[in-house]
């Protein structure tokens, strides 16, 4: 286990957390996200340059900065859905190189579900994409924890935004991946679903990687390890 | 892969024969084309290589109002990046490209039993070679809508930009099943046709084969 110390990092920074434990990490079979030397323009507009990390579970990463800061931006990088222009984000689990779909869980405003499956429909169909069935067991859990097991064969497309962003939750959990990646974490949510997400924010810290996007101190305040992202100019 | 293009397949399967979008699209769009042939035409007889290629119009129009959707429904509903996050490249391309196929076979079955119908003149003298020019060509067809249908799924003019793009591309494809389809409305021997179909076999390994390497850049830009 390594001591974490909270630390504010500024644009164009190196943060490299637990350096002296990477190669114990990979033989005890941990997870460990790293960035290298990332960077993402669209365009002429540079969006992040020069952003490294190197994380080892059991850890916790925020992702802060202003509006358009590129949060988001760096949150799909990590997950492997938006090319870097420079760079490159590895995932080692178990110690070998680790695919996105089998080892991140993302929940964010821009990725949804399919309107006219069920919520039961959309796990089990994603899923089987995923290529990993669902544990049934897991799925009713999360789903009761959602308080929407009851609504489970209503199509996803009656469901009310926060409904929508609880299911997400159930989505990005039902696999049990080693890096959760949350970016706005608590929008749209009522108090029973931001509890929700406490608890599962708590859960990951102490079994896996944690990445969480957002502008709220409170919930910067979740992670052990903070990075600021700055702008940049045109 | 395979588990999961069959299982991306599957799911635009369900996803069609629940909201019936494209698939009302297509056929609405051959009723309404033949029908329209048909009150231009009225008592005018026509030749095999005419009605070849009034045929094969159809399915290209037709198949520009719904097989673009396969990626366009995916960007505009926000899953695309859903999809990215748990599925690789390829089997996203294959899984599409299979519903695809399955669209476009059914396409030209419609259109067939409509043409059946609507014109005496649209007699099959060789059916084998009517069958595997329009099983050749719908696979053809759907290679090549796919990687259109995925490349203007990220442009802005979505609506004009499929058709502008798609006709360049099917051009060979469509001279070479249009000349077939003439051939077996004639009466053709299958053996006289084997030229066409290397041409259709080729056409269909280079789209497919070119869509693969690219399709990686296209779906992660």
């Amino acid at each position: 286990m390594v001591s974490l110390t909270r630390r504010v990092i500024p644009p164009d920074f190196v943060c490299e957390k637990s350096v002296n434990d990477k190669s114990m990490a990979i033989m005890t079979g941990t997870i460990i996200l790293s960035a290298q030397s990332l960077g993402k323009k669209f365009n002429r507009r540079t969006i992040l340059d020069n952003i490294s990390f190197y994380l080892s579970a059991p850890s916790s990463l925020a992702l802060t900065g202003k509006n358009g800061s590129g949060k988001s931006t760096l949150c799909k990088m990590i997950a492997g859905i938006l090319e870097p222009s420079a760079g490159s984000v590895s995932i080692r689990w178990e110690g070998q190189i680790g695919s996105a779909a089998q080892c991140i869980g993302l929940v964010a405003p821009y990725l949804n579900l399919y309107d006219e499956f069920t919520a039961a429909e959309n796990i089990r169909f994603l899923s089987r994409i995923r290529s990993r069935m669902p544990n049934e067991k897991r799925f009713r859990i999360l789903m009761e924890q959602v308080d929407l097991w009851k609504r489970r064969d209503d199509e996803v497309g009656t469901f009310s935004s926060g409904m929508k962003q609880k299911l997400k939750y159930v989505f990005a959990l039902v696999h049990e991946p080693p890096v959760l990646v949350l970016d706005e974490p608590t929008s749209n949510l009522d108090d029973d679903g931001v509890r929700f997400v406490g608890n599962v924010v708590e859960d990951q810290k102490r079994n896996g990687l944690l990445v969480v996007a957002t502008n709220d101190a409170d919930e910067s305040s979740w992670c052990s390890e903070q990075i600021h992202l700055g702008e940049h100019e045109l | 892969m395979i588990v999961q293009t069959f299982a991306i397949a599957s799911k635009d399967l369900r996803s069609e024969l629940r909201t019936r979008y494209a698939v009302n699209a297509l056929l609405m769009f051959v009723v309404t084309s033949v029908a329209t042939i048909l009150f231009a035409l009225r008592e005018d007889r026509v030749s095999t290589d005419v009605l070849s290629g009034m045929y094969w119009v159809v399915v290209f129009f037709s198949g520009t109002a719904g097989l673009s959707r396969i990626f366009v429904g995916e960007e505009e509903r926000g899953t695309a990046l859903t999809l990215r996050l748990i599925a690789s490249s390829s089997a996203v391309y294959f899984g599409k490209l299979l519903f695809n196929c399955l669209q476009t076979i059914l396409l030209v079955l419609a259109a067939t039993v409509l043409y059946l119908i609507a014109f005496p003149e649209f007699v099959i003298r060789s059916a084998a070679l009517f069958a595997a020019t329009v099983f050749l060509g719908s696979l053809g067809f759907a290679a090549a809508a796919t990687i259109i249908a995925a490349i203007v799924a990220k442009a802005q003019a979505k609506g004009t930009l499929y058709t502008v793009l798609s006709f360049p591309i099917l051009a060979p494809l469509l001279l070479t099943v249009i000349q077939t389809t003439a051939m077996a409305l004639d009466g053709a021997e299958f053996s006289a046709a084997l030229g066409q179909f290397q041409i259709l076999f080729g056409y269909i390994c280079a789209v497919v084969g070119l869509s693969f390497i690219l399709f990686d850049y296209i779906w992660k830009d």
